[in-house]
């Protein structure tokens, strides 16, 4: 780990990899010159940003993430046929309502997740956190229960994510 | 180009801008800032998530070669999307915007 976090070493493994892979998808196709150019990005940035990046993100099981990223996005596509069916149904009112989350997660990295996938997924927007980071308030566009869309977040994302971050 | 595969592009931008549509009438009809914070960030996901599915498609198969730039319109929409969302609900919440009658629960005091 010495090698990895000496003066020219690469502070951050998992940024580096994300870093040239963008690379390669923003030059227009695999070359010599995109490869090069990324792998030097991918050891400079991090080098340069280090001090942004306090402590790691700890990422226990990165595969983990592409099963949720499934779930995420089939998840998406049921809830947004739902808030299009209520939109497009002039005599449906909504029943909005105020949900206060209860966090078990406690990695900031972790919590950015998880409120990002609530305001992504349709009908739910993270509208804040609690300065000591265990609430996160919940805008919802159409409650039928408080405990079911709790149980259900907590079901869907909160446990596997705590699984994917240490 | 395959006439299967034109029909899946042409499906897949039908959706996406249906999708893009449903948001845009929400924006208008719902009743009050928090209800239409919701209609925007749907039509970015699944609406723009369709097109650019369907962009993919057809360049890859029209160039002959992977086009992977759209996979990037996606992530910086997913991680930009939320965070103005957020933005805008603190906003609200710290100028008191009012809620629409039979709101359960309660902003907190920004």
């Amino acid at each position: 780990m010495k090698a990895l976090n000496g003066r020219f070493g690469l502070p951050h493994p998992m940024l580096s990899i994300t870093l040239f892979l963008i690379w390669q998808a923003l030059s227009n196709g695999i070359s010599g010159g995109s490869v090069v150019l990324g792998l030097a990005l991918a050891w400079l940035l991090p080098l340069f940003t280090r001090n942004f990046w306090p402590n790691n993100p700890a990422i226990r099981r990165p595969f983990r993430f592409l099963t949720y990223i499934v779930r995420v996005v089939w998840d998406i596509t049921v809830a947004s046929v739902n808030v299009a069916m209520l939109v497009l149904n002039p005599t449906r009112k909504p029943r909005p309502a105020f949900v206060v989350f209860p966090l078990e997660l406690e990695h900031p990295l972790a919590i950015s997740t998880l409120a990002g996938t609530i305001s992504l997924t349709p009908g739910t927007v993270s509208a804040d956190i609690s300065d000591d980071n265990t609430l996160l308030l919940i805008h919802v566009l159409d409650m039928d229960d408080e405990a079911d869309l709790v149980e259900t977040i907590k079901r869907h994302y909160e446990r596997p994510l705590r699984e994917i971050f240490k | 180009m395959h006439l299967a595969l034109e029909i899946l592009i042409v499906v897949l931008l039908i959706t996406g801008g249906l999708f893009a549509l449903a948001g845009a009438i929400g924006l208008l009809s719902l009743p009050d800032f928090y209800t239409r914070l919701h209609a925007p960030t749907k039509a970015t996901t699944l609406g723009v998530g369709g097109i650019v599915f369907s962009s993919m498609i057809f360049f890859s198969f029209g160039n002959k070669s992977l086009e992977v730039e759209e996979i990037l319109i996606m992530v910086f929409l997913f991680l930009t999307a939320p965070i103005s969302a957020n933005m805008l609900a603190k906003a609200a919440m710290h100028l008191k915007v009012d809620r629409m009658e039979g709101t359960k629960g309660h902003p907190w005091d920004q």
